[in-house]
């Protein structure tokens, strides 16, 4: 077997400064906070004992992060220790200012161009920003905006594990998605332009 | 029918067709409302390109190792 790509003591350090965020991910899904806590945990004893298949192909955040996302979609399937909530639409983010009575766009909220060339977007600072916009939103429109876009399940699997309608499903993604792109226009797109 | 000028039903089916396949009159209905509003055709370029962003770290998520 080949030597590990990293020293313990970096990994350690990484860890730790990854710690955050892996909690903040388990949180948004899992119905307490000790669960949590325990997923990252044994996320992390994963990663170092497999630390000798790690070949830096990928960083050391995001391959500790996709086993992170495995465990959690397991969690999903067996529909275990799952943060559950009652649909209310008043829970959601409101995106009424965002149109008019005529239900045209408002003008300081209407599309703007994106400077920004797509492939741009492979980056860590980028999906750092698109994560701060995520979690910005109201812990449920979070939660499944997350198990559709990051973990890859479709709106028929989100309502099982949620027990809600798939009806329900589209307006959280709806609403999600109107928040999450002008947050990504203020301070991805917008940002970047007044840089230069 | 929706009143053809409604950005907001227009915002909606653009979000509905990421997660299901939209029915001919709702296909039809969406063409015609881009083909009039500069607005909404780049909230649609918009929604793609995120969409697309996600599909792509899905996929390094799915085989870290393999990039």
């Amino acid at each position: 077997m080949s030597s590990p790509s990293i020293a313990p003591a970096d990994f350690e350090q990484r860890v730790e400064q990854l710690r955050p965020r892996l909690i903040s991910f388990a949180q948004l899904h899992l119905n307490c906070t000790t669960d949590a806590d325990d997923v990252v945990q044994e996320t992390l004893i994963s990663a170092w004992n497999g630390l000798e298949q790690f070949q830096a192909k990928s960083s050391l955040e995001t391959w500790i992060f996709s086993i992170l996302r495995h465990k959690i979609i397991d969690l999903y399937r067996n529909h275990s220790k799952i943060q559950l909530f009652e649909y209310d639409e008043n829970q959601l983010p409101d995106t009424a200012p965002l149109f008019q009575e005529d239900q045209h766009w408002q003008k300081e909220h209407a599309p703007s161009t994106w400077p920004t060339p797509y492939k741009e977007l492979e980056n860590e600072h980028f999906w750092h920003v698109f994560d701060l916009c995520v979690f910005h939103l109201p812990p449920q429109t979070s939660q499944v905006f997350s198990m559709r876009e990051l973990l890859g399940f479709d709106t028929k699997q989100i309502c099982q594990a949620l027990q809600i309608s798939e009806e329900n499903c589209w307006t959280i993604l709806h609403r999600a998605r109107l928040k999450l792109r002008a947050c990504l226009e203020q301070n991805w797109f917008i940002a970047e332009e007044n840089k230069l | 029918m929706k009143k053809m000028s409604s950005c907001k039903h227009a915002t909606e089916l653009m979000s509905q067709k990421q997660d299901r396949e939209l029915s001919f009159k709702e296909q039809t209905w969406l063409i015609t409302h881009l083909s009039l509003c500069a607005n909404c055709r780049r909230f649609n370029k918009q929604l793609d390109i995120i969409g697309k962003a996600c599909e792509e770290r899905r996929e390094e998520l799915e085989n870290p190792e393999t990039k």
